[in-house]
């Protein structure tokens, strides 16, 4: 017996729903084993990271409040995916998008109100875009490699993060801690459920992928975004600009990263300290993967992702393991889903050894 | 700028320096192989938590250094085994090691917080190692040393034996090099096995050198830095060497502008410097060549035979 893999015709529709599933539910699987061998009690882990922040209603707006950067910035960057353009610097747009949301309240001074939250939002996206400016130009003009260039640039905004909450913007009252002041109350997004910390934020994660959808499955631009990456000969004979689609993929992923930083911002943390940037842009590129580069997946990867989070910080308590724990889940899951892109185009056949006689078919 | 002051500077920069360099000449090889590995910050924490725990359970430094070296090199095989056999995507893969180097040392480390590590001991007499002026020479780690002597190991390699021209070729036309008859999976296994266990000893430089303890993401962001100074260094051993010292010289300056509140630049700008420089270089290489500079041509691409 051998394995042998064996090209399918078309991509099969199945293995790309079901592959997504079947890696969670793996992850789940061997983490209880890998738990159990490393001395913790791995299926109460397990539930406790996978399933707690589920079954309690309270841990819902946790959840929630989670899942929406993670979804917003993985929109983005599934468009860029497609067309096989590679931003892995959404961590740094997503953190320049919040300091120019920080920028515009600041600058507000003691102003809120719709207008003033709307230009926050608004500077958060042209923030974003701002930082993929230059991994877009630096491709498309010389041929640098996207994938290190944005790279590069995340570690470049986290230091501008540190400069301006360590220095000029530091909160005077903040006992010396490098942090901006929290946002005046009429500064801040609606919540939209009172007593919860839900946010217009997540209102926003929930329709965006909708939009998506709408835009990659029913336009032009959707179209030469697929064509672009599936098959970049035939986008070239078709007419598409293949400069245009990094310009615009790297731009989108940009600019929703910086969404997501400005929502998080003004939505959930209020103020921005040296732990703002927590991993989101990195996270959003396994919500990416998870939910198959397709709008609508990334909804449910996203909330599965938020879920491991939420459960990260329960297991933290329960089971008295380290926050990032929960990353060890993330990144099997994101493991399984790369290896198993194979069942999508591969047919897996199980064939004798050569040496032996072939059976006689009795059927056939 | 007194005598002391000098050679305080020196060491401190000798020891920002070595890490990096250890994790680059790992990548740069797999680089070099054609294979793009963004997992070293993850390979160099499991290499930093197994070279603590095989030199606490063993009292064993020597042994903790092969214990890193393992831990790196067995991590990186998950990376290639996906890559290789499974042909997933290059850049996710070697984020999700990133993610997974990180979260798992964490939980192994659970287990060996608050222990101190048995240290080397000098590799030179005591009469060199600890005097004050020549301890800028003789006073290092051995894996200060060991960092040295593998700039002209890899360099050699590389350019003048058989293998190492094996190696370019697998990294430069992967198909070319199928066809002549050589094994471009077991080229690119080696080369990933030899990067992982490079950043693990980078990552133990850590935990087994500059604390000797354990904490969670100790490693504090530098396998990025390493990533960085591959690039940096148009992927050349020799140039590695220099890129890795003058990154070094940056982060020095960061922690001088931290502690001593250094006026004139913030330092934030040191910090962001090995990266912008990067950028800049990136440019400038592709400007001046427009096929991407000296990238090995393969670079971050599936390896599909026909076949």
């Amino acid at each position: 017996m051998r394995i042998k893999l064996e090209k399918r015709p078309e991509p099969s529709t199945l293995m790309a729903f079901a592959t997504p599933i079947a890696s969670v539910l793996l992850t789940m699987a061997i983490g209880v084993v890998v738990f159990d061998a490393l001395g913790i009690k791995g299926e109460k882990a397990v539930i406790d990271i996978f399933l707690t922040p589920l079954l309690s209603s309270y841990k819902w707006q946790d959840v929630a409040v989670k899942a929406a950067p993670l979804i917003i910035i993985a929109l983005g960057l599934s468009v860029g995916n497609r067309a096989q353009v590679w931003n892995i610097g959404a961590e740094g747009q997503y953190v320049i998008g919040a300091l120019a949301a920080a920028g515009v309240g600041i600058a507000a001074g003691g102003a809120g109100g719709g207008i003033i939250i709307t230009l926050m939002i608004l500077a958060g996206i042209l923030g974003g875009t701002f930082w993929a400016v230059f991994p877009a130009f630096l491709k498309t003009r010389l041929n640098v490699n996207e994938i290190l260039t944005s790279l590069m640039l995340t570690y470049v905004a986290l230091q501008v993060l540190g400069y301006l909450v360590g220095g000029p913007w530091k909160d005077p009252n903040g006992r010396n801690f490098p942090a901006t002041a929290p946002l005046h109350a009429d500064q801040t997004l609606p919540i939209l459920f009172p007593g919860t910390t839900v946010h217009l934020g997540v209102a926003i994660a929930l329709v965006l992928p909708f939009v998506f959808w709408l835009i990659m499955s029913r336009s032009v631009f959707g179209f030469q975004i697929r064509v672009v990456g599936s098959a970049p000969d035939a986008a070239r004979h078709g007419g598409f600009d293949a400069k245009q689609t990094i310009w615009l993929s790297l731009l989108i992923g940009g600019a929703m990263a910086g969404l997501a930083g400005a929502l998080e911002f003004a939505g959930a943390l209020k103020a921005i300290n040296l732990g703002f940037p927590s991993g989101y842009g990195f996270t959003a590129i396994i919500v990416s993967f998870l939910g198959r580069l397709n709008p609508i997946g990334c909804l449910i990867a996203g909330i599965v992702l938020a879920v491991t989070y939420v459960g990260g910080q329960v297991a933290q308590t329960t089971v008295h393991i380290p926050n990032s724990t929960a990353g060890i889940f993330q990144a099997m899951m994101l493991f399984f889903i790369l290896a198993s892109d194979i069942l999508i185009r591969y047919r897996v056949r199980f064939v004798g050894s050569p040496k032996l006689a072939p059976m006689p078919a009795a059927g056939e | 700028m007194s005598t002391e002051f000098i050679i305080a500077a020196i060491v401190t920069i000798v020891g920002l320096t070595t890490p990096i360099l250890l994790a680059a000449l790992g990548e740069l090889v797999v680089e070099k192989a054609g294979v793009l590995n963004l997992g070293v910050e993850g390979m160099m924490l499991m290499g930093a938590i197994c070279g603590f725990g095989v030199t606490v359970s063993t009292f064993n430094p020597w042994l903790g250094i092969l214990g890193a070296a393992a831990g790196g090199a067995l991590s990186s095989m998950l990376f290639a085994v996906l890559v290789l056999e499974l042909n997933s995507n290059q850049v996710a893969t070697g984020l999700a090691l990133t993610i997974f180097g990180t979260g798992l040392s964490s939980l192994i480390g659970l287990s060996y917080t608050g222990f101190i590590a048995p240290v080397f001991g000098s590799v030179f007499p005591a009469s060199l190692a600890n005097d004050a002026y020549l301890k800028v020479i003789f006073g290092y780690s051995p894996i200060v040393y060991f960092a040295l002597i593998m700039v002209p190991v890899v360099a050699w390699f590389l350019k003048s034996t058989r293998s190492g021209m094996i190696l370019r070729a697998v990294g430069e036309n992967d198909l070319s090099a199928h066809s002549i008859g050589y094994s471009v999976k077991g080229v690119r296994y080696a080369a990933i096995a030899f990067g992982g266990a490079m950043a693990g000893i980078g990552g133990a430089y850590f935990s087994m050198v500059i604390t000797p303890m354990w904490a969670e993401k100790m490693t504090a962001g530098r396998g990025w830095i390493a990533l960085a100074l591959v690039v940096f260094a148009g992927w050349r051993a020799g140039r590695l060497l220099v890129g890795a010292y003058f990154f070094g010289i940056l982060m020095a300056l960061e922690l001088y502008a931290k502690a001593s509140g250094f006026s004139f630049l913030p330092s934030q700008f040191w910090a962001a410097m090995p990266y912008l420089m990067t950028v800049i270089a990136l440019s400038v290489i592709s400007m001046r060549d427009r096929s991407g500079g000296n990238a090995p041509a393969c670079l971050g691409k599936p390896f599909l035979p026909s076949t």
